[in-house]
């Protein structure tokens, strides 16, 4: 599948009172055409960072030290149009990009819609902002554009299109969100922990959606989780993230069945499922690095229970260990070794 | 098992909001015997962090009555009540809150060591905060007595917080998802080193989460709660209520957790509630609270009978009117 999404070799530091914190360090990965690209890993590990580096959102703090992100746009029909670089994109053009082109909906979704304007502002708004069917006679267009979005994500239009954002609930908030992020109808869409924070049932929900808009719709999604299932239920690709790298990328169910890096299997080996025995579940011992002193080699080594003097020295890149299946381990051959080295 | 350790008799609470009554927990009624793991599980707002407030002594109960070793909280004695309140911890869900971030980990841990006279002396205190931070897994100890909290991580602080709580010699802790807050591949540790407690110390452990598979894991042995708007819906054996659910609202939860196994998550059968409208406390659905949303829902007495806990299969009880 063509990449409409190419970043290669992306690098990016915050500038922080004790030093400079490397949050993505040199970062390749293709996003395909509607594909689910499911990025995972833990608290401080850059993934939020790679997100907003894709939108060209980072705080003011941050720096991109190198790299690329080439975005392709591709016809109706598939047929690749024209190539942009996103990292030189200014004003104008930069405001066509996102949203028209590569939505992004936060993490803390509750807190992104006004409280002082009704859902139907807040589609009026995005319109205008962005000039799509904002001209004259054009306003029952994008009322019946917005209205027909707001149902494909299970909303009654009815009764969410005058609502202030305060009368509905979390879950219906962040559909709101979706259904706004898409009203542009870009080609990507960035997810940032989706379904952190909300009730079981209404994570059900908001999968459910997302699946249902992807057969419908022709979009790419990028989704940014801590969460496991939600990536196997959703994903067609999982990419680990550790320390601002990818240590392993894959197709879903060669991560969740085969996976060589000890630091993915430990994530999956953490996870209780409702059918896991006792005995099979442990913890990867540590903590996550300081981003700002990071250890030497391999920037896993002091959590991983195969690490040598190879993996202190130096810091793996990442291979093909078969087709499609990328990961950054000296020691990769020997995962399954790691499964018992986690039996402890 | 021992002895009931905290028995809840029709334990309601109701919460004065805007003028209008909200019924946050409805008639419970429920016994913990000495060293028992029970879980509570359920949605937000269904009136597990309550609960477990009101066994802690924090709040009130609007009704119905909590008793500690047989005695009721609200009218014991001044050295009942002293040992009522040692006897019962809490760990909280926040440990970037709940830890006060001026005061060393030492001054943390020892300050309630000789506050309540369970050390006598300098050289003392300081050997029991070691034992202590060694029981929670912070090996070396000397190396985080003198730390302050921002110098750990959220794991680390959250096994402080077990420390503190440990310090009074507790029977029973409550601890409110503790473990929602700190990063997936440390979340299982945290979880043994509480099993040991209950294992090496008796000590009893209510634990409060959203997440079913991590109570499964937690409860083990113990129990699982099911609770819906204010009222238990299901309760008993972990391994059974999640092996054979009975509530529909159960089996609806269970049905609808993704599991971190693409091949199982995919093809799970879901159970597909009649409504996604959670109902507002304000305006609880007449009879059982779950009719408006229950995919199994039958007809009039589910609308106008309020279904009683009762008991059911598999060591369960269950509060449905289809379960016989």
């Amino acid at each position: 599948m063509e990449p409409i999404l190419s970043v290669r070799d992306l690098t990016i530091e915050y500038a922080a009172r004790r030093g400079k914190v490397r949050a993505i360090r040199s970062v390749s990965f293709d996003v395909r055409r509607g594909e689910a690209l499911a990025l995972i890993g833990e608290s401080g590990s850059g993934k939020t960072t790679l997100g907003l580096g894709i939108v060209q959102l980072l705080p003011s703090t941050a720096r991109i030290a190198g790299g690329s992100i080439v975005y392709r746009r591709y016809s109706d029909t598939g047929q690749p149009m024209r190539e942009t670089e996103v990292l030189t994109l200014k004003d104008a053009d930069l405001r066509r990009f996102r949203w028209a082109e590569c939505a992004m909906v936060f993490q803390s979704a509750l807190n992104a819609l006004n409280p002082v304007l009704r859902i139907s502002d807040h589609f009026a708004d995005t319109a205008k902002a962005h000039r799509y069917l904002s001209g004259p006679r054009q306003g029952a267009a994008l009322t019946e554009r917005s209205r027909h979005l707001l149902s494909r994500v299970r909303l009654d239009p009815d009764r969410v299109w005058r609502a202030f954002p305060h009368e509905l609930s979390g879950g219906m908030r962040q559909r709101v969100l979706i259904a706004l992020s898409l009203l542009l109808e870009p080609q990507l869409l960035i997810l940032d922990e989706p379904t952190t924070a909300l009730d079981i049932l209404t994570q059900r929900n908001i999968m459910d959606v997302l699946k249902e808009l992807r057969t419908q719709l022709d979009f790419s999604l990028v989704f940014i989780s801590h969460d496991l299932s939600l990536a196997a239920e959703l994903a067609d690709r999982v990419a680990t993230v550790y320390a601002g790298k990818i240590v392993e990328i894959g197709e879903v169910y060669t991560i969740f069945r085969n996976p060589h890096h000890p630091y993915t299997i430990g994530l999956i080996k953490a996870v209780p499922t409702l059918t896991s025995d006792k005995s099979e579940l442990t913890s990867i011992p540590g903590s996550p690095p300081d981003l700002i002193e990071l250890p030497s080699g391999c920037k896993f080594h002091p959590r991983c229970p195969l690490a040598d003097d190879h993996c202190r020295r130096e810091e793996p890149e990442l291979i093909d260990v078969e087709s499609g299946h990328r990961v950054a381990c000296w020691r990769w051959q020997d995962a399954r070794a790691v499964l018992k080295a986690y039996q402890v | 098992m021992g002895e009931p350790l905290i028995t809840l008799e029709h334990v309601t609470r109701t919460f004065d909001v805007k003028r209008q009554t909200i019924k946050a927990v409805d008639d419970i009624s429920l016994t913990i015997p000495e060293g028992e793991v029970l879980c509570l599980v359920g949605e937000s707002g269904c009136g597990k962090t309550t609960t477990g407030k009101m066994i802690a002594g924090l709040l009130a109960t609007s009704a119905g009555r909590i008793l500690y070793r047989g005695q009721d909280i609200a009218t014991m004695n001044r050295a009942d009540r002293r040992r009522y309140r040692l006897g019962v911890q809490m760990v909280h869900q926040d440990p970037y809150a709940s830890l006060n971030p001026v005061q060393m980990i030492y001054n943390i841990i020892a300050a309630p060591l000789q506050h309540h006279g369970f050390t006598r002396g300098e050289a003392a205190t300081r050997e029991r905060v070691r034992e202590l931070l060694t029981t929670v897994d912070l090996t070396p100890p000397d190396d985080y007595l003198e730390k302050y909290p921002h110098q750990l991580s959220g794991g680390q602080r959250q096994r402080v917080s077990v420390a503190r709580a440990l310090t009074v010699r507790p029977s029973f802790i409550i601890a409110d998802e503790a473990v929602s807050m700190v990063d997936v591949s440390i979340r299982i540790s945290l979880l043994k080193m509480f099993g040991r407690l209950k294992d090496e110390m008796g000590v009893g452990v209510l634990f409060i989460t959203h997440d079913l598979a991590l109570a499964k894991y937690f409860a083990w042995e113990g129990r699982i709660g099911v609770m819906y708007l204010g009222r238990l819906a299901e309760i008993g054996p972990a391994q059974q209520v999640v092996a054979h659910p009975q509530h529909p609202y159960t089996q609806v939860l269970l049905s609808a957790i993704p599991e971190a196994d693409p091949d199982r998550t995919r093809s799970k059968q879901r159970i597909e509630l009649r409504s996604m409208d959670v109902p507002s406390l304000l305006r609880l659905p007449s009879g059982c609270a779950f009719h408006p949303r229950c995919p199994a829902f039958a007809g009039e007495i589910c609308e106008k009978v309020v279904p009683p806990l009762k008991k059911a299969g598999w060591g369960s009880d269950v509060a449905c009117h289809l379960v016989k």
